[in-house]
């Protein structure tokens, strides 16, 4: 969670190095010019974040996902990123069925429990699942 | 060169995904996010700064100076409308004695007419300054 302002700020090494490949060589940044990108990137990301949250409440769902972003591209009006998002997303989907195969071979016990537990399939991500289940645990307490 | 903490293969994304999930979530409607959203916006982030960079450099001054500044931007946010969002954290600079002048102006058209909020009419002014002049 974000705890101190800084925390919703993006490293600005990586965001100079992704401007400077993206302008011709020996263009100079300035400072300035440097932290306002960076500042608009966290903006952008609480931006796209509302827009597609907007998508998953209306299909009443309470976990985003890659069809909400893309939704929310377009709504922003930059659906030039659309395709480029769609064409990584296939790599990188790809790349992480890769890892969690090599990661089944090791520990194939807890994996198969989790899968049991798991209500979506696509919601694959570690952290969220053990929010999840936090949650359903306090449910539980509850009643 | 240092050799590159992550991973030795060429990168998806180079925005850290946690850092962006932090930022995520910080909007407080958002309960959870899935993995794929996570990396699909962490890209998008990554297309928008080279996209904003890259505008704002075609469309700036800078460009004679072979150099992107911050005007260059504010001026893009300014002026295209799919960076509109923008205009807030990336506004105009003034000079601080236009900006003195213009908050005395405002404090001037507040006691002519103080219902109207922002009235930027100079005519006012001047039919005031007339009638001293004239009594």
């Amino acid at each position: 969670m974000a705890e101190r302002p800084e925390d919703l700020n993006l490293p600005n090494a990586v965001i100079t190095r992704i401007i400077k490949e993206a302008l011709p060589d020996g263009v100079n940044i300035s400072k300035e010019a440097r932290s306002a990108i960076s500042r608009a990137a966290s903006v952008f990301v609480l931006y796209a974040t509302s827009c597609a949250n907007n998508f998953a409440m209306k299909g009443k769902r309470k976990t985003l996902n890659a069809g909400d972003v893309l939704s929310a591209m377009e709504e922003m009006e930059f659906q030039r990123f659309v395709a480029p998002l769609k064409e990584s997303l296939e790599v990188y989907r790809r790349e992480q069925k890769g890892k969690k195969e090599a990661r089944k071979d090791k520990d194939k016990k807890a994996d198969s429990e989790e899968q049991d537990k798991s209500r979506e399939e696509e919601n694959d991500d570690d952290d969220e699942r053990m929010e999840e289940e936090e949650q359903n645990d306090e449910e539980e307490v509850d009643n | 060169m240092a050799a590159r903490l992550s991973g030795g293969e060429n990168r998806l994304v180079s925005l850290p995904l946690s850092r962006i999930r932090v930022i995520m979530k910080s909007s407080p409607e958002v309960s959870s996010i899935n993995q794929d959203a996570l990396f699909l916006t962490a890209k998008a982030t990554e297309l928008f700064v080279q996209y904003l960079a890259t505008y704002s450099y075609k469309h700036g001054r800078g460009k004679e100076k072979n150099a992107l500044t911050y005007s260059d931007l504010s001026h893009t946010a300014e002026e295209c409308e799919t960076f509109q969002f923008l205009a807030d954290i990336l506004p105009k600079k003034i000079l601080a004695s236009k900006y003195l002048k213009m908050l005395e102006k405002e404090k001037r058209d507040g006691e002519v007419g103080e219902d109207e909020e922002e009235d930027e009419e100079e005519e006012d002014e001047d039919e005031t300054v007339d009638e001293d002049v004239g009594s």
